[in-house]
């Protein structure tokens, strides 16, 4: 039940729900979505971009945040460690337990190789796990992978790299097959038929789904495949560094225990990094809708050593976070919610767009109806346009929601909201780095040998803007082909004498570039905590 | 105005406002979390927490990321629990019930308590699912078991031992592997891109002009 300041704006929507149903909204035409985008898409508000004057780089914008953490100092001096004597030493080091990493992780030991994961928090702790909406892959008749291609390409602005949409595309159906093959509950039909929905810009109904929890069936069933192999995985421990040879190829990094900050060196043939997103570093002040540990790591890890980055200026806000209540602020409200029939209304009861354009122009939209139109709802903290949930009842039949959105149900039903009977608030909310570093074909980095990138912590293959159920598609793709490009090459490989020399030569360039800085990275985890040096200083403690 | 209400942490008390979740109340409080936080969003189960409010029986357990603090509340959280995972091959293993008795033995031990239900965050029916494990009905277990975001408070609460999610996990995948109808559609389209079917197609627009491209883009028809 809502307050009374919503009820007068609940009225006008539930009186034009019939009307609103019947309504297909026209979809705007290209130049409509390149001036809406321009004018009220976050990527646009030059103010909140910083351009870099050190690393790979040089001379291109990245969020304020994410400049203030690729131009910092490393965690340790170079002597900090011993190299001479590893504490590990393996094959393939996958840097990441997520749904990239475990991917990775099961190819690169199907190959024979001695595989260690490492991540931060516990495996499956990562935004693999919160992915609710589903994952694309063209296995219908009326579809194919070329118009797979058309959606992703197009979605993404024309800015992919074409031979990594071709190969996303492509590798798609068997990707599902071999998930499904790995016990992954898909939602079929009794046939057997993929129960498949539109995503925002697909032209075909190609994302399938474990009902509102396809993330975390695919995360869950891939991590216990990780432990039914018995893959060495070191639990809350961060790589802080990555470790080249004398040849400047990658060879490992050094490991932080997270709980008692001791330190540790891993030697590896080959080196994964698979850290995932960065919405933890709410880029201009947004929520988001990360894991906790979504902090930007691997980008950092990759730049600092001499890796590129491709299209670190774009991130996407998810139109529908949660907008109220304040307990799930910012919470992602999956796109399924709109797959299934819901549309986008604003505060009186007016459909204001297409519900199901891509994620950019959707965001766009709702910022507009919100700040500029002033047909937002106030929700108190803020502002948020309705996602009128009934009519998925209304189209669907009943008990639609409960069968097909358990966890969205779940979610609000806890703050006593009914989704089925009540629409709820949204307004977007910062939910995936489309840009990340840069990888050849093969996965691996152009400028560092044997260093390879999986998962989110690419850039490239959604070019400036990624579809709803390409992510999931792309960890699995991307994760199994960089586990077996790695698991082949650590074959070839010998590692020379280890060094972290690129720490003195990166703090070296920030001192050219004039950069003055405190800050050191990677950032790990959020801070939440209030600062209480005011209240306790630190000699006192002591 | 903002309302506060009393909370201990591990027994110790602190003052923090009403509307926080749990987690939030203890970031409010100082605490900078490693463990016992995850997504923040209902799905990971990493931050299964306990707690008893003051002057009630009731031992009660939930996500801390998931509720609301009440005036007295005792909060444990419960960032690791040791469950039982038994390894096993999902390409060599029976889908019969079988299975069950050679990996999991100890849930025909359940005494029917019922105290894994009492205490599902999720509000799953636990025994019930594990009842259907025991009798071989992998597809229902699967099925009750859905939503388990396997945090293990379950299993903190059995007196037989039972690390339900980790029987629940194994039942899905037997169901999703093996019970579930396969997807003829699939398997075509897998061999048609392994023929090459497509891939003049897809080739044709490797080096296709951007704006022939856009022009595909703006102009496809789209699935009703």
């Amino acid at each position: 039940m809502y307050a009374e300041q919503f009820q007068e704006s609940l009225k006008a929507v539930e009186a034009a729900r019939e009307a609103n149903i019947a309504l297909e909204p026209r979809r705007m035409t290209a130049d409509e979505k390149d001036r809406l985008l321009e004018t009220y898409h976050p990527d646009y508000r030059m103010d909140q971009f910083d351009v870099l004057t050190a690393g790979p780089n040089k001379g291109e914008k990245v969020p304020k945040e994410l400049a203030a953490i690729l131009q910092a100092h490393s965690r340790i001096a170079k002597d900090s460690v011993d190299l001479n004597a590893p504490d590990y030493d393996v094959d393939v080091l996958i840097i990441g337990g997520g749904g990239a990493g475990c991917s990775a992780a099961i190819e690169a030991d199907e190959k024979g190789a001695k595989v260690m994961v490492v991540t931060k928090l516990r495996t499956g702790d990562a935004n693999t796990m919160m992915a609710e909406g589903g994952i694309q892959a063209a296995d219908k008749p009326n579809d194919s992978p070329a118009q797979h291609f058309i959606d992703a390409y197009g979605g993404g602005h024309f800015a992919a790299k074409r031979e990594l949409v071709r190969k996303l595309v492509t590798d798609a159906p068997e990707c599902i097959q071999w998930l499904n093959d790995l016990g992954v509950e898909f939602d079929k039909d009794e046939n057997g038929v993929m129960v498949t929905t539109h995503g925002g810009g697909t032209s075909r109904k190609r994302m399938h789904a474990a009902k509102d929890y396809s993330g975390a069936e695919i995360m869950r069933t891939l991590r216990d495949e990780v432990l039914n192999r018995e893959i060495p995985v070191v639990d809350f421990t961060a790589a802080i560094e990555l470790i080249l040879d004398e040849n400047g190829n990658a060879s490992g990094a050094v490991l932080m225990n997270m709980e008692t900050n001791q330190l540790y060196v891993a030697k590896a043939k080959t080196v994964i990094i698979a850290t995932g997103g960065a919405g933890r570093m709410h880029y201009q002040g947004f929520p988001t809708s990360n894991h906790y540990g979504a902090t930007a790591d691997g980008l950092v890890l990759g730049y600092r050593a001499g890796a590129k980055l491709l299209y670190a200026d774009t991130l996407q806000y998810h139109p529908t976070g949660a907008a109220f209540p304040e307990q799930i602020f910012g919470a992602l409200v999956t796109e399924k919610v709109r797959s299934l029939g819901a549309k986008l209304v604003n505060v009186k009861g007016e459909v204001f767009m297409h519900p199901l354009e891509t994620r950019d122009v959707a965001a766009a939209s709702i910022i507009r109806e919100c700040m500029d139109r002033g047909n937002g709802v106030d929700t108190g903290d803020g502002q948020g346009v309705w996602l009128d949930t009934p009519m998925i009842e209304k189209i669907g039949g009943e008990g639609t929601i409960i069968a097909r959105i358990p966890a969205m149900y779940r979610m609000f039903a806890k703050y006593g909201i009914d989704m089925r009977k009540e629409p709820i608030l949204v307004f977007p909310t910062l939910h995936y780095q489309n840009g990340g570093l840069d990888i050849s074909l093969n996965g691996e980095t152009p400028n560092i040998k044997n260093l390879f990138v999986a998962g989110e912590a690419v850039g490239g293959i959604h070019g400036r803007n990624r579809l709803m159920g390409n992510s999931l598609l792309d960890i699995i793709v991307f994760g199994r082909n960089a586990g077996r490009m790695a698991g082949d090459r650590c074959k070839e490989v010998t590692v020379g004498r280890l060094t972290l020399d690129h720490i003195d030569r990166f703090d070296a360039e920030l001192k050219a570039a004039g950069i003055e800085t405190d800050v050191v990275s990677p950032k790990l985890l959020p801070k939440y905590t209030p600062d209480f040096k005011y209240v306790c200083k630190k000699a006192e403690v002591r | 105005m903002e309302n506060f209400v009393n909370i201990y942490l591990f027994g110790k008390e602190y003052k923090v406002p009403d509307n926080l979740t749990i987690m939030k109340a203890m970031e409010y409080s100082g605490y900078q979390l490693k463990r016992g936080c995850g997504c923040r969003n209902g799905f990971c189960g990493a931050c299964a927490t306990i707690y008893r409010v003051k002057g009630r029986q009731e031992l009660k357990a939930c996500l801390a990321c998931q509720t609301k603090v009440e005036e007295g509340m005792y909060i444990a959280t419960l960032p690791f629990f040791p469950l039982v995972k038994k390894v096993f091959d999902i390409e060599k293993i029976s889908a019969d019930q079988q299975i069950m008795m050679q990996l999991y033995p100890e849930i025909y031990a359940c005494v029917g308590c019922n105290a894994c239900t009492k205490v599902c965050p999720q509000e799953l029916n636990v025994m019930q699912y594990i009842a259907y494990a025991q009798r071989g009905d992998f597809k229902r277990c699967a099925e009750e078991s859905f939503d388990c975001v396997m945090c293990g408070c379950c299993s903190t609460r059995c007196p037989a031992g039972i690390s339900h999610p980790q029987v629940a996990m194994l039942a899905r995948r037997i169901n999703g592997k093996y019970l579930a109808p396969k997807s003829q559609h699939l398997a075509d389209r897998v061999q048609e891109i392994k023929d090459g079917t497509f891939d003049q197609l897809i080739e044709a627009l490797m080096d296709k002009p951007v704006e022939e491209i856009k022009e595909l883009y703006n102009n496809r028809d789209i699935e009703k």
